[in-house]
């Protein structure tokens, strides 16, 4: 059996995720030059982010590129490891798991990819892809293609023999990213994170993977992170938002709640970002100024300080924590004092 | 030795058709084509030694007359490409030095091939401190210069061909380990080898299916050129005199030729020959290594 730490926080249900005080650092460059040079060398992609996701729980992870989501993500799937804190994936810590428990966490947790051109060995085709999973979990043969037919349903991929014999190259960007959901959910997994999944497909056929992701999600009662910098998204597809800046978490409450009042400072500019498909619409400047800092070299005490309308003496020398208000958690002075 | 290698193929035509699928021989470049009909006759020369070949290579022969057979001119007596002053068979021993120079070429070329790809895959992949031994390891084997270490291995070790095979082993596989890093390097951050991972791949599946594959052909690239420069360095060291003289090869040939004069005595039928033969050789590998090139990286074309 897995390591199974101590729960100090008496919940009523055991979260199926529970991320505490994550951190993940990068090194990046030489360090020596950097030395000379006197800047940092350290990416802090990650730090301190804290939440947890109850069971068929759907969360959006909000934020700009570079924020750290899709960091958060990897780390979720362990094809990274924390530099600091712990997740807990149904009370046990990833950190700890390794050989025949990594194995069956791989076939618990899956993640489907941001470019489906590139998520698909393009040298194996798409029954070779889908049979990996199940060959690495000893499925007889037999029964692969059983699997391997019920998945395809699942995705709605009509008449799925016609692709199986198929290279990626030979699929549309649709296609293709319902064979990548189809992989992630061959296994039957518990639980998915989702990597900004339509970023990289056509307006046209957004909508009907977005609608696949929801309906999947629904039936099968999956646990789900969905990361995506638009709002408009992950409205569409989650019930429960997180807003990331600067690899920390601004605000974290229901979707609604947020995109009608947000609070942070920063979730007010995105907000305000979202464009209003209106020609005539006059659109107010953005709440803050432009320009993220240098993630080696983020400001002290609240990251958004340098941009934020409202900072004042506190602001510089005090990390924000998180301030209950109403359901939701705020990271700002605003509303801790 | 040779017919083993037909043997084998003729046994497995299944996994011989798999490799060279695998491989993706450079078909539609005409200049490799030369290349690959270049090595084919060589190799043919190589497997019929002794039905090609005339005479014993290292035989002295005597005319009818009980003379000594020594520098005929090509075509007297019988002598295709005229005798060496010791009175031994030009034809024939340029028959024979085939042999030992794709037996040289391609020990040498698989050598370097095979371990300059595992030590660019371990070190591309597992980054850490595998990279770093290993990437020191290649550091070190780049300092040392070539030729001089061959001539001193040869000088401490009794003279056989198998010197060469020995030091480019040794050497030669640092350029095939560093690019096929590097070509590592780019591949394990695509993401559908994280989705391996995801989808419960070891470590060592990830590397033998998905990154495997996609580097062979770069393997090969290294292992065509290092059998044109197996061959040149042999034919060096042989000239230079620390060949092994009971083994023929283009090598020992010109060593002879030079060693008797042959240049003042207007034998260039004696040195021409294997000359012509190295220069065939080398050529027709990197006629192949360009086809690779054209497969590797089309966008040089333009």
């Amino acid at each position: 059996m897995m390591h199974r730490p101590q729960n100090d926080e008496a919940t009523t249900q055991t979260p199926m995720i529970a991320i505490d005080n994550v951190r993940k650092h990068f090194t990046v460059g030489n360090p020596l030059m950097a030395a000379m040079r006197g800047s940092p060398t350290v990416v802090k992609a990650v730090d301190g982010v804290k939440f947890s996701l109850k069971k068929g729980e759907s969360v959006g992870l909000l934020g700009e590129s570079g924020c750290g989501k899709t960091t958060m993500g990897r780390l979720l799937l362990k094809l990274e490891e924390a530099t600091e804190g712990r997740i807990l994936f149904d009370g046990d810590d990833l950190a700890e798991c390794r050989g025949e428990d990594l194995k069956r966490y791989r076939t618990q947790a899956q993640m489907i990819f941001q470019n489906p051109f590139d998520a698909l060995n393009p040298r194996f085709t798409i029954a070779q892809s889908l049979a990996e999973p199940l060959n690495n979990i000893g499925m007889a043969k037999a029964e692969q293609a059983n699997a391997i037919q019920k998945a395809m349903e699942l995705v709605h991929l009509p008449n799925p023999e016609q692709f199986l014999d198929r290279f990626p190259h030979q699929m549309s960007g649709g296609q293709l990213q319902r064979v990548v959901m189809a992989r992630a959910l061959i296994l039957e997994p518990s639980f998915v994170v989702a990597d900004e999944p339509v970023s990289m497909l056509d307006v046209s056929v957004r909508a009907g993977i977005l609608n696949l992701f929801r309906e999947v999600r629904e039936n099968l009662g999956l646990t789900a992170i969905y990361i995506s910098h638009d709002l408009a998204l992950v409205r569409y597809v989650c019930e429960r938002t997180i807003v990331m800046y600067l690899g920390c978490i601004v605000e974290d409450g229901p979707t609604e709640d947020i995109v009608r009042e947000p609070m942070h400072p920063y979730t007010k500019a995105l907000v305000a970002a979202v464009p209003v498909p209106h020609p005539d619409q006059s659109h107010e400047t953005l709440p803050i100024k432009a320009g993220a800092p240098d993630a080696r070299n983020p400001p002290s005490g609240c990251r958004l300080r340098d941009r934020c309308p409202h900072a004042f003496a506190r602001c510089a020398t005090e990390e924000p924590k998180a301030t209950s208000v109403g359901n939701r958690k705020v990271h700002c002075h605003l509303f801790d004092q | 030795m040779h017919s083993d290698i037909a043997g084998e193929t003729r046994a497995e035509p299944g996994f011989v058709g798999r490799f060279l699928a695998r491989i993706h021989l450079p078909l539609d470049d005409p200049f490799a084509v030369v290349g690959l009909i270049i090595y084919a006759i060589f190799i043919a020369m190589a497997i019929f030694a002794d039905q090609l070949a005339t005479h014993d290579p290292l035989e002295i022969l005597f005319t009818s007359d009980y003379q000594l057979a020594a520098d005929r001119r090509p075509g007297q007596d019988g002598f295709i490409l005229g005798t060496t002053s010791l009175g031994r068979d030009i034809y024939s021993q340029l028959i024979y030095g085939s042999r030992s120079a794709l037996l040289i070429g391609i020990t040498a070329a698989f050598m370097v091939a095979v371990i300059g790809t595992v030590v660019g895959l371990l070190a591309g992949y597992f980054r850490g401190w595998i990279d770093i031994v290993l990437m020191r390891a290649a550091d070190i084997a780049f300092g040392i210069p070539f030729l001089p270490f061959v001539i001193v291995l040869s000088a401490f070790l009794e003279p056989s061909i198998w010197n060469v095979v020995f030091a480019m082993a040794m050497i030669l596989w640092r350029d095939t380990g560093r690019v096929i890093r590097s070509q590592v390097l780019t591949l394990r951050t695509r993401a559908y080898i994280d989705a391996a991972r995801v989808a419960g791949s070891s470590d060592l599946k990830i590397v033998f299916r998905h990154i495997a594959p996609n580097i062979l052909p770069l393997s090969f690239l290294y292992g065509t050129i290092a059998i044109g420069w197996a061959i040149l360095t042999e034919a060096a060291i042989s000239f230079l005199g620390f060949g092994d003289p009971e083994t023929i090869s283009w090598g020992y040939m010109l060593q002879d030729a030079y060693a008797s004069q042959a240049l003042s005595t207007g034998g260039y039928y004696w040195f021409v020959p294997p000359g012509i033969c190295i220069v065939l050789v080398v050529v027709a590998g990197f006629f192949i290594s360009r086809g690779y090139e054209e497969i590797l990286f089309p966008k040089l074309k333009e």
